[in-house]
């Protein structure tokens, strides 16, 4: 048997809107595409999902938010994997977000965003293109 | 010599926990380095395995058992298996959603396992994750099987007391004297207590137990609430004297042997199975003999002696 490497994705709903039809949507998704992701449910602070991802061991974290507080709570995601050591863990995020937010996102950190209208499938294809080169497995 | 990264993992380094966990998950020689020298490092926790059907409150349970013992000052390590897809072979990991408060607590690790094709409730790598946890000092390891049927009982040999969940309105009692399930429970839990028909269901496991004629430790019933945190200080006080009764009896000491035996000899077949198919892949002598079944040439069990024959010679 091939030793696949498995990827382990981490949808997780920082803030405080409770809607979270999209993120289950994506998780259901990246499932069907062959990906491990683990679903952390709503209502997530920073640092619970940056605990998470270290529990976890994740190689990829999507984030989604529709309450618009993205531009105050997506940096101190990124602050909080960096505390943890979790740097090299790629970033994605989904929900509504104004096109002008999108540069500071990505200075934070964010590979992608992915407004209102995006297909699963090109948030599929990006995750197999965007791909931490190793896996967490290979890392030390 | 203890490698570094070992070494970081027993001085409570929880990124270099997390990243063992990983190695050994995935098969990783790394994982088998890490293994080797933290097995003497095992054997101190308390393993709990809870299990039950789809939809019995399991995740609920096992975070309420989790808090419970915080309360009682003791670290806890989960592991909770999901199923893989058939068709996808990926996973949708969702049972730390239950958990959420306990994320935070330091005292708390939760790592979700996707099953990849294991059929007995657990991952194949479910025991190893099990031996970094214990190694890594976490006083309970929760194991949380998938969602069980009746054929899920390979828990009963990873973990050291079984907790059995039913829940009110699946089946008659015709359910409760079929083989399987709750004949591994040490601990019979009836979840959801608060609805209607759970005491026909207490009932009926009472019946069911009355009938068991084995010795030693009594299979305890209890009804819980796991959503409102009922029943759960009494369901810990039953796992902890049943840890007990395990110590006293010498039971405790016979099933480390018994699992001594069977982790041994699954390696053993592990390694000749790695042995013989390195060679038979590559002289071809597997592709072969494949063909010659798949014609009805020569039949499963002479085609392995064959196959055997060819990787020594």
């Amino acid at each position: 048997m091939t030793q696949e490497r498995k990827l382990k994705i981490i949808i997780a709903k920082p803030g405080l809107d409770g809607h979270d039809r999209g993120a289950k949507v994506v998780a259901r998704a990246l499932r069907d595409a062959g990906f491990e992701v683990v679903y952390t449910g709503i209502r997530q602070t920073p640092e619970m999902i940056a605990e998470t991802a270290l529990q976890e061991d994740a190689d990829v974290i999507g984030l989604s938010i529709l309450s618009g507080a993205h531009l105050e709570l997506f940096p101190r995601v990124v602050e909080e994997l960096k505390k943890r050591g979790m740097d090299d863990v790629v970033l994605f995020a989904g929900g509504i977000i104004p096109r002008e937010d999108i540069p500071q996102l990505e200075k934070a950190g964010f590979k992608a965003i992915f407004g209102p209208g995006s297909s699963t499938h090109d948030i599929i294809n990006w995750v197999r293109e965007n791909l931490p080169k190793q896996g967490a497995a290979a890392r030390s | 010599m203890t490698s570094d990264i070992v070494q970081r993992l027993l001085d409570g380094d929880r990124r270099a926990l997390t990243r063992v966990v990983t190695w050994v998950e995935n098969g990783y020689p790394q994982g088998r380095d890490a293994l080797r020298e933290l097995f003497s490092h095992s054997g101190n926790a308390h393993i709990v395995g809870i299990t039950g059907s789809t939809g019995s409150g399991k995740s609920t349970l096992v975070a309420a058992i989790a808090r419970e013992y915080r309360r009682r000052d003791r670290s806890v390590g989960i592991i909770a298996v999901d199923p893989t897809s058939p068709f996808s072979h990926g996973a949708l990991l969702g049972d730390r959603i239950r958990m959420q408060d306990l994320t935070s607590d330091p005292g708390v690790f939760i790592r979700s396992m996707a099953t990849r094709g294991a059929l007995g409730g657990l991952a194949a790598a479910t025991n190893d994750v099990v031996t970094v946890l214990d190694a890594s000092g976490e006083d309970v390891i929760l194991v949380e099987t998938v969602g069980a049927g009746q054929d899920e009982v390979e828990i009963a040999d990873t973990a050291h007391t079984t907790v059995v969940i039913s829940i009110p309105g699946a089946g008659d009692d015709m359910q409760a004297i079929k083989a399987g399930i709750l004949e591994i429970a040490d601990i019979l839990v009836v979840n959801k207590a608060d609805l209607p028909l759970a005491e026909a269901v207490y009932k009926q496991l009472h019946i069911f137990m009355e009938l068991d004629r084995s010795e030693g430790w009594r299979v305890p019933i209890l009804k819980t609430v796991a959503t409102k945190g009922q029943g759960v200080t009494e369901l810990v006080e039953e796992i902890d004297k049943h840890r007990e009764y395990l110590k006293r009896s010498g039971r405790l000491a016979e099933m480390r042997r018994h699992r001594a035996r069977r982790q041994l000899l699954a390696a053993a077949q592990g390694l000749l199975l790695e042995a013989v198919l390195s060679t038979a892949e590559a002289n071809g002598a597997l592709d072969k003999l494949v063909e010659s079944v798949s014609r009805l040439e020569v039949d499963p069990r002479t085609a392995a002696e064959q196959l055997i024959k060819a990787a020594k010679g």
